[in-house]
């Protein structure tokens, strides 16, 4: 075993020496079978993976005590599709609280310059003076397009968001006959329920709606707090000391 | 009459040329879109000049107009079957810079992942090796189907199998659940059982031995001259780990050994490869059993950071962070100005720096086993060209 | 264990009379016609043994220089780094081949000339690696004009897409 004295701790495993007669020994890895066997005890591996891979092959391979767990893993999809997990993530979405118009995108922009791809174009709605439109009390966007082409699903518009509105989708079957167009996602086909959120994820949906029931508790104290009557104030002013 | 011989073929006519070949850009063997233009004399080759540049996708000059949060998207794809480890890379280099602290959580699961990665990439060209020689898929795909499990658990973890986008400068993106971590333990358990079976495969079959053995054998001095590192390096017998030799991240607290090899050949790289794993596998026990339970998996300067990449602006300076990936040394190199945006960001990708004596592990053999040697440096394009 | 900056470089200048290097943030700075002698220097003696090139970037600052910065470690002694730098002027930014130093250099310093256009004087081999041998320019230099990619620029609901 030969061990470097400078960097204390590192073990490292060299060849092992073997008083064995053919040449090129003395190395890793020293053959276990005799010769000539090595290529047979490959074709029997090949052989039980294939009997596995059939209903009667299992049963036998379980008979002969030879069934290793691995078989036929091939899923046929279209019929039958892969469940994926809660995380999986590809392409992104708009959530919007109740209707289509309650939106919690401002159009702050933000997404589309952290985008790394750049992928994002959004436009805000404005009246015909330019001064921003605004519903619910938020300004909100006039155009929301994603390219899918461009898309690299790294989930950064997520991360950035300050609002939650844009989360990630599960869905993949975006294909289309043409570019163009058809592989640019607008606002409408990006819109999805706030219920569908929680369906598709429910653990991450939780923490976000956590977050903001929070957020809206503070803004709803604080705009108690101003809306309350002041206390009657003293007649004499205060005195700074 | 003395009878003269006439010479049946003068040497003139029968002369022999050294004939020049392209092998690729398209070819199913050279792991991606490589061009090895090689003389041949008769089969043996005599020449042998790389030639790639066809992935060049311009990732450095990218990275310099995008934040730092936002390469790490694009380091995904740079060694596009271990984007932990690349991940990991860039966040190292940038903690350098910025003096990011990391959450101990966080460093856990990052060389769950790291060594997670290890597998997967060895396993995956431990396949391709057997399929290069002529296999023809069947063991490549027994290595792929093992190679799913862990790419289920990187779907769970991070949201996708391969361009997982996950670590980031102060941690992890997200923490992964209990649940999870029981089916990593139940991963690494199973996984020897795999291995044992294709350590078979490698080591006792007659002609992989013949193949490979003595085949493309690289000596220690030449290979420590051209920056070579990882298991090509260690297969040659030189001792240089980077997470033993630098110590990062939380590698020093792990029980593990380092695998070297002998003669340097393509028997030696692969053997190595397999012996990682199982190293690989002693350091995810640890780590499995040890990772703490009540630490944050982002500190809050990366927290921050991932909330508002802009507001992270590292002071001026440079930064060179390097790892061990599966592939080798795998560093980035860093140059702030004081903005959100690199002002130069280089990465040593140690594909592209493990090519440099293709050309001398070739001469004199033939052309299959400039393939299998090929096979053997484990490039893949999309770190070479970047 | 490795010297610190401060007295690798007394010890340089040391060993290599008629040499001046500079220190910057623990980089050491070299003049670019001595960067074959020090180089030799630190990988042959035994104290050093600085045997290993990490990594060789070239870096850009316009308009007064084009940076080449080497990193280097040891494998003999398993420390380090050492990083060395040499700023060269950007009109012609001309440097000596680290090649036969240290062979690990070759692909390194080809890259830097495709993309930045600093020539190294005795490298085998100097032509471009990454991109097609008849580009012309040096892409990415701080300067350089990219084409105008009108598919992906501006507003896909707009015009740009066919």
């Amino acid at each position: 075993m030969s061990a470097e004295n400078s960097v204390a701790p590192a073990e490292s495993i060299s060849r092992e020496r073997s008083a064995s007669s053919s040449g090129n020994d003395a190395r890793l890895g020293q053959r276990t079978t005799p010769l000539g066997l090595g290529v047979i005890q490959g074709m029997l591996i090949t052989l039980r993976q294939f009997t596995g891979t059939y209903p009667v092959g299992r049963w036998l391979l379980r008979l002969l005590r030879l069934d290793k767990g691995d078989g036929l893993v091939t899923i046929s999809y279209p019929e039958v599709k892969q469940q994926h997990d809660e995380r999986f993530r590809y392409f992104p979405f708009l959530v919007y609280d109740g209707t289509k118009d309650n939106l919690r995108c401002v159009a702050c922009r933000i997404c589309e310059q952290e985008c790394p791809p750049q992928c994002i174009h959004i436009v805000m709605q404005k009246d015909e003076k330019g001064s921003p439109v605004k519903a619910h009390g938020r300004t909100l966007p006039k155009t929301f397009d994603i390219d899918v082409s461009i898309c690299m699903s790294c989930r950064i518009c997520v991360d950035v968001c300050p609002f939650d509105a844009i989360e990630m989708d599960n869905t993949y079957e975006h294909a289309n006959y043409a570019r163009g167009r058809e592989m640019v996602m607008d606002k409408d086909r990006l819109l999805k329920s706030n219920e569908y959120f929680q369906k598709i994820k429910p653990s991450e949906s939780a923490v976000v709606d956590a977050r903001m029931g929070a957020k809206k508790a503070k803004e709803d104290a604080a705009a108690a707090a101003a809306a309350a009557p002041k206390p009657a104030a003293p007649g004499a002013p205060e005195a700074k000391v | 009459m003395a009878t003269r011989q006439a010479p049946l073929m003068p040497e003139s006519v029968l002369q022999s040329d050294v004939l020049e070949v392209n092998l690729g850009p398209q070819h199913p063997s050279t792991h991606g879109v490589f061009r090895m233009i090689a003389s041949l004399d008769g089969e043996t080759i005599v020449k042998l000049k790389p030639c790639f540049g066809y992935m060049h996708r311009n990732h450095e000059q990218i990275a310099e107009g995008i934040t730092y949060i936002a390469s790490f998207p694009y380091t995904d794809r740079l060694d596009y079957l271990c984007s932990m480890t690349n991940n990991f890379g860039l966040a190292v280099a940038i903690e350098k810079l910025g003096g990011i602290p990391i959450s101990e959580r966080g460093e856990y699961i990052r060389v769950i992942m790291a060594e997670l990665t290890r597998l997967v990439n060895h396993t995956a060209v431990t396949g391709f090796l057997l399929n290069d020689m002529g296999a023809f898929g069947t063991p490549l795909l027994y290595a792929f189907r093992e190679r799913e499990k862990i790419l289920d658990l990187f779907e769970s973890a991070s949201g996708s199998r391969m361009m997982c986008n996950y670590i980031r400068p102060g941690g992890v993106r997200e923490d992964v659940t209990d649940a999870w971590l029981d089916r990593a333990r139940g991963i690494v358990r199973e996984y020897p059982r795999f291995l044992d079976e294709f350590e078979k495969l490698l080591r006792d079959n007659e002609i992989v031995r013949q193949r490979t053995q003595n085949v493309g054998v690289l000596p220690k001095d030449l290979a420590v001259s051209a920056s070579i590192t990882g298991p090509m390096l260690r297969a040659t017998g030189v001792n240089y780990d980077i997470r033993k030799v630098d110590g990062y991240s939380i590698y020093p607290r792990f029980n593990f050994k380092v695998p070297l090899g002998s003669i340097g050949d393509v028997f030696d790289r692969y053997y190595v490869r397999v012996l990682e794993m199982r190293e690989s596998l002693k350091i995810l026990e640890q780590a499995l059993k040890d990772i703490p339970k009540t630490s944050p998996h982002l500190s809050p300067k990366g927290q921050a950071m991932g909330k508002a990449p802009r507001t992270f602006k590292p002071a001026k300076g440079e930064a060179y962070g390097r790892i061990e990936s599966p592939k080798g040394e795998l560093g980035f190199f860093l140059v702030s100005d004081g903005t959100p945006r690199p002002y130069r960001y280089h990465v040593r990708a140690p594909s592209f720096i493990n090519l440099t004596i293709l050309e001398d592990m070739c001469l004199g053999h033939k052309v299959a086993d400039a393939i299998v040697i090929l096979g053997s440096v484990d490039i893949v394009l999309g770190e070479v060209d970047r | 264990m490795l010297l610190p900056v401060e007295e690798l470089k007394t010890t340089l200048e040391q060993l290599l009379p008629g040499l001046t290097l500079t220190v910057e943030n623990s980089v050491l700075v070299v003049p670019p016609a001595q960067l074959t002698g020090v180089a030799r220097c630190l990988k042959d003696t035994e104290r050093f043994r600085l045997d290993y090139l990490s990594n060789l970037a070239a870096i850009d600052y316009p308009p007064e220089r084009i940076e080449v910065i080497y990193h280097l470690y040891s494998m003999a002694h398993k420390h380090g780094p050492v990083i060395l730098k040499v700023k060269l002027p950007r009109e012609n930014p001309t440097v000596e081949s680290m090649v036969p130093v240290w062979r690990g250099a070759e692909f390194q310093e080809r890259e830097a000339y495709d993309l930045y256009g600093v020539k190294f004087d005795g490298h085998p081999d100097l032509r471009r690696i990454l991109m097609w041998d008849e580009f012309e320019g040096y892409p990415m230099r701080k300067d350089y004009k990219h084409e105008d990619q009108d598919a992906l620029d501006g507003n896909p609901s707009g015009s740009a897409h066919a």
